[in-house]
């Protein structure tokens, strides 16, 4: 038992169920907010250094011993990309004081920000298949408030298909849900893989793996990405970004937790799917990226290659390539937020997201301008930058078992990220200067900040990725050794 | 000529009083036989609605003055602060007990902290099903 497991759900649900009783007062919601956020971080710290040297932490919900109860794990991936949401989260909150405006903040804007985080923790770090589904929807439903809140006719157009596609989704799960309770009796993630080990992964438990793998490839824009560069164009660039830098990663770890946890047993099927899935959401969002001349665009469809990179990590299946997945998605997670928060300030200088009608910017706005820069050459993975490792490792993993395809479309598609990025960069910061101070519609001040931390995070994670090798190693081996969690969980039934 | 609707008003403050023993008997059944806080929910909010279908908003708001968001947000932080008074006892989140307690009147009756979560998610179903009638009746 230990309760330290649930304090980064708690303490955000507490948090914007208070704020509903402030929902006049901004400053004191802002408060209130920055201050509950800085709680998480370090109640996180502490158990980040708890699970390192103790090994999976695990709380039974009520007292009641798995199977029958439900089970908070905290492993290392989970806790990892907790540590990861609190700081995007923080950095994006930072960036909205400025951008979002009193009348939504008025309308409950942070008490809804604080149930979707509350929605992404729990779909980290539960145990248990159906509360799996259940945080799914309190992140959905938090996501169509936010992506709505405001109520312009953009948001409306884009929110009725991204609801509609989720609600579709959402069935999809639950059916999958019964069908897998039909056949092992049992909805807990290491009783799950110990019933599923035990009989063998027959057909009917591929087929049901495979239906799960279309509900997440669907919330991750895993090859079904229709519904994602329209919805994600729709909100303020605030809103944005959260659902950039968390949305999808839910996706891809609920695809991460399931086939390395409980469907293994048949890589030549699920994860030769999974790679085949992973090549072709490369090469269409590449080719979106490069098609498209409207920076919100651009960065939609970079956030949908960046999901096929990832996801091919885990379908080469080896330590290195998972080590690499697991990197790239730390790195994207920060890299994504900050290029949207950065386009957000772009858009609003120039009050326009056509790349054609703005240039020269570099000159009013040299930090803006290299943070750009220096964001978009992460993204692309070059080599000090965060992005470089994480690529390197899943390309290596993938050239060592014979995933040729994967390894050439992932340096392929690096290309595109990059043409794509340096598109906008030399569009916008580049040539004549259109713009002066005077015509600005907005002005930066106080939005840097933000930026430029997650710019800094994004540094540190390359220039030293020793500090946080320890950590992803730790979260590898969870991955690969699923008796590991299992033991975590059915050991400590107290 | 004014139409009169003096049997519906009439018939409405019988039977809304009907309808909450109802919702009463529901909600503390919940533990041994069908009902709980969310079909209790329900049915409060129901009287409510009836309420509000016979007499007109500004009356009814005179007499309930509840802001029902902020009704939402109580059962919420109720069940929720259920939730982490088992933390504070140094036991796991969520955990529940109870106790068998002799009332001089009613005899031996048995008091469980789930009847304070069940009162959280009645407050919230109240206060979510009200708040939604009243917004899509609200003239914007």
């Amino acid at each position: 038992m230990n309760n330290l497991v649930i304090f980064p759900l708690i303490i955000p649900l507490f948090t914007g169920v208070l704020l509903i009783f402030f929902s006049k007062q901004v400053l004191i919601q802002r408060y209130i907010t920055i201050i509950s956020l800085l709680a998480l971080f370090i109640s996180t710290l502490f158990l980040i250094h708890q699970v390192s040297n103790e090994g999976t932490q695990t709380l039974n919900l009520g007292g009641w011993a798995p199977p029958y109860g439900i089970t908070i794990v905290a492993d290392m991936f989970a806790l990892l990309l907790v540590f990861t949401t609190i700081i995007v989260t923080l950095c994006c909150l930072w960036y909205a004081f400025r951008t979002i405006g009193k009348e939504r903040e008025k309308h409950y804007f942070y008490p809804i920000v604080l149930f979707m985080i509350t929605g992404v923790m729990g779909s980290f770090l539960t145990g248990d298949l159906f509360n799996l589904f259940v945080f799914f929807e309190v992140m959905l439903l938090s996501s169509y408030v936010l992506i709505t809140l405001g109520g312009t006719n953009l948001q409306l157009r884009e929110a009725l298909k991204y609801v509609l596609i989720n609600i579709v989704s959402s069935m999809l799960f639950l059916v999958a849900l019964a069908y897998l309770y039909a056949i092992t009796g049992t909805l807990n993630f290491a009783h799950l893989s110990m019933r599923v080990a035990e009989t063998g992964q027959d057909g009917l438990i591929t087929t049901v793996s495979i239906f799960f793998l279309i509900v997440f490839a669907l919330k991750a824009a895993l090859l079904m990405y229709f519904w994602l560069p329209g919805s994600y164009g729709a909100p303020p660039m605030a809103i944005s970004a959260i659902f950039a830098a968390l949305l999808t990663k839910v996706g891809i770890y609920a695809i991460f937790r399931l086939f390395t946890l409980i469907f293994y047993h048949e890589p030549g099927v699920t994860h030769y799917l999974i790679a085949v899935m992973g090549i072709l959401t490369m090469i269409l969002g590449g080719i979106g990226a490069v098609a498209y001349w409207d920076i919100r665009r651009i960065l939609g469809y970079n956030v949908i290659i960046a999901v096929g990179f990832i996801v091919a990590g885990l379908a080469v299946f080896t330590e290195t390539a998972i080590a690499g997945s697991i990197y790239y998605l730390i790195h994207d997670m920060i890299v994504k937020a900050l290029l949207f928060l950065l386009a957000g300030v772009m858009i609003g200088l120039a009050g326009t997201d056509k790349l054609r009608e703005m240039s020269g910017m570099i000159r009013n706005h040299a930090s803006l301008g290299w943070m750009f820069f220096l964001a978009a050459f992460a993204l692309a993975g070059v080599p000090p930058l965060s992005g470089f490792i994480g690529k390197l490792l899943v390309l290596q993993g993938a050239l060592e078992e014979g995933f040729y395809v994967v390894a050439a479309v992932g340096l392929l598609t690096s290309l595109m990220i990059l043409y794509s990025v340096m598109k906008i960069f030399m569009n916008g910061f580049w040539g004549e200067n259109q713009l002066s101070v005077e015509d600005e519609q907005m002005s930066t001040r106080g939005l840097m900040f933000p930026c430029a931390i997650l710019a800094a995070l994004s540094v540190a994670l390359g220039l030293g990725p020793e500090w946080a090798n320890v950590y992803v190693m730790q979260a590898e081996e969870g991955l690969s050794n699923p008796q590991l969690y299992i033991e975590a969980v059915m050991g400590n039934a107290d | 000529m004014k139409t009169n609707d003096v049997i519906l008003q009439t018939v409405t403050t019988v039977t809304v009083f009907i309808i909450l023993t109802f919702a009463a008997y529901l909600f503390f059944a919940g533990h041994h036989d069908p009902g709980g806080g969310f079909i209790g929910g329900l049915m409060i909010a129901s009287a409510l609605i009836l309420l509000y279908l016979a007499f007109d908003i500004e009356l009814i708001h005179k007499g309930l003055p509840f802001d029902y968001k902020l009704l939402m947000g109580v059962g919420m932080a109720l069940s929720l602060l259920t939730g982490i008074g088992a933390i504070v006892l140094q036991h796991p989140f969520l955990s529940h007990t109870f106790e068998y307690v002799d009332f001089p009147f009613f005899g031996e009756i048995e008091l469980a902290t789930s009847v304070l979560f069940e009162l959280g998610v009645t407050l919230a179903v109240v206060g979510a099903t009200l708040t939604i009638i009243l917004s899509i009746s609200e003239d914007v």
